[in-house]
């Protein structure tokens, strides 16, 4: 599991790749917090395209990382997740919070 | 024919052995040429049961995890998790949604994702003794052999 970070203009995306378990939730949770305070970004994208596996520990560094967010008035959302992480994040429930975009050059949702 | 084959792997519940007991169910269950979709479902319930056993069963000790695969008649997968760990007084309350006892890496949502990716699901269990959970899927056959 890898996590590479872009920060544009207040904006910072964050690539996940790799398979994120319980087994690296813990790492990527520090990490994704480090960035978060070295960036102090308003928004925060995740982008989910190099994800290839993902279960429910995946939801919970989400949910933690919209709350980080929430308490300091930013936003979070996922982008172009791949088929396997979209079904537990479908199950999940997790679109009510936490809003999951594709970009049209994107197929298979 | 491959209608009695079976696996069954023991591990040591480090949790580097999550995605290498999801891998090696993936991996016997091809065999019964699942979709990519199926493929998906099976690791993630896998991962969520193999994720209990390591966090619920021994909070601070490491121990035995047995994993076995079989193929029942009619392209069914039946795939059980075992532990002679804590074990639970309250299967019912674990198996409800967002319940969790499992700290910020959990989400509680493990038995719900089980439920929803395969098609039956049986957990038993004893505290001091440990669990056992039984998931069932019928792959859809996609060819006439």
């Amino acid at each position: 599991m890898e996590i590479r970070a872009k920060e544009n203009g207040g904006r910072l995306t964050l690539y996940f790749s790799g398979e994120l378990d319980h087994h690296a939730a813990k790492e990527v949770m520090r990490r994704a917090e480090e960035l978060l305070d070295r960036y102090m970004p308003l928004d925060c994208m995740l982008d989910l395209s190099g994800l290839s596996f993902m279960d429910s520990s995946g939801v919970a560094v989400i949910l933690r990382l919209y709350k980080r967010l929430l308490n300091t008035g930013g936003r979070i959302w996922l982008e172009n997740p791949q088929e396997q992480p979209l079904r537990v994040l479908d199950i999940s429930g997790i679109e009510r919070l936490v809003k999951i975009t594709t970009t049209a050059k994107e197929q298979g949702r | 024919m491959n209608s009695r084959n079976y696996i069954k792997i023991e591990l040591p519940s480090r949790s580097v052995n999550e995605g290498i007991a999801r891998a090696a169910v993936a991996c016997f269950a091809a065999q019964l040429d699942p979709t990519l979709e199926e493929l998906g479902d099976i690791k993630t319930a896998v991962s969520e049961a193999v994720t209990n056993a390591i966090v619920h069963a021994y909070p601070d000790s490491i121990g035995k995890i047995c994993i076995r695969a079989r193929i029942l008649s009619g392209g069914e997968l039946e795939i059980s998790v075992r532990d002679w760990g804590k074990g639970m007084d309250d299967v019912e309350k674990a198996r409800t949604p967002l319940f969790t006892t499992g700290g910020p890496e959990r989400s509680g949502m493990g038995f719900t994702i089980m439920e929803s990716f395969m098609d039956k699901l049986r957990v038993r269990s004893k505290p001091g003794k440990g669990t056992t959970v039984v998931m069932r899927r019928t792959l859809e056959k996609r060819r006439e052999d």
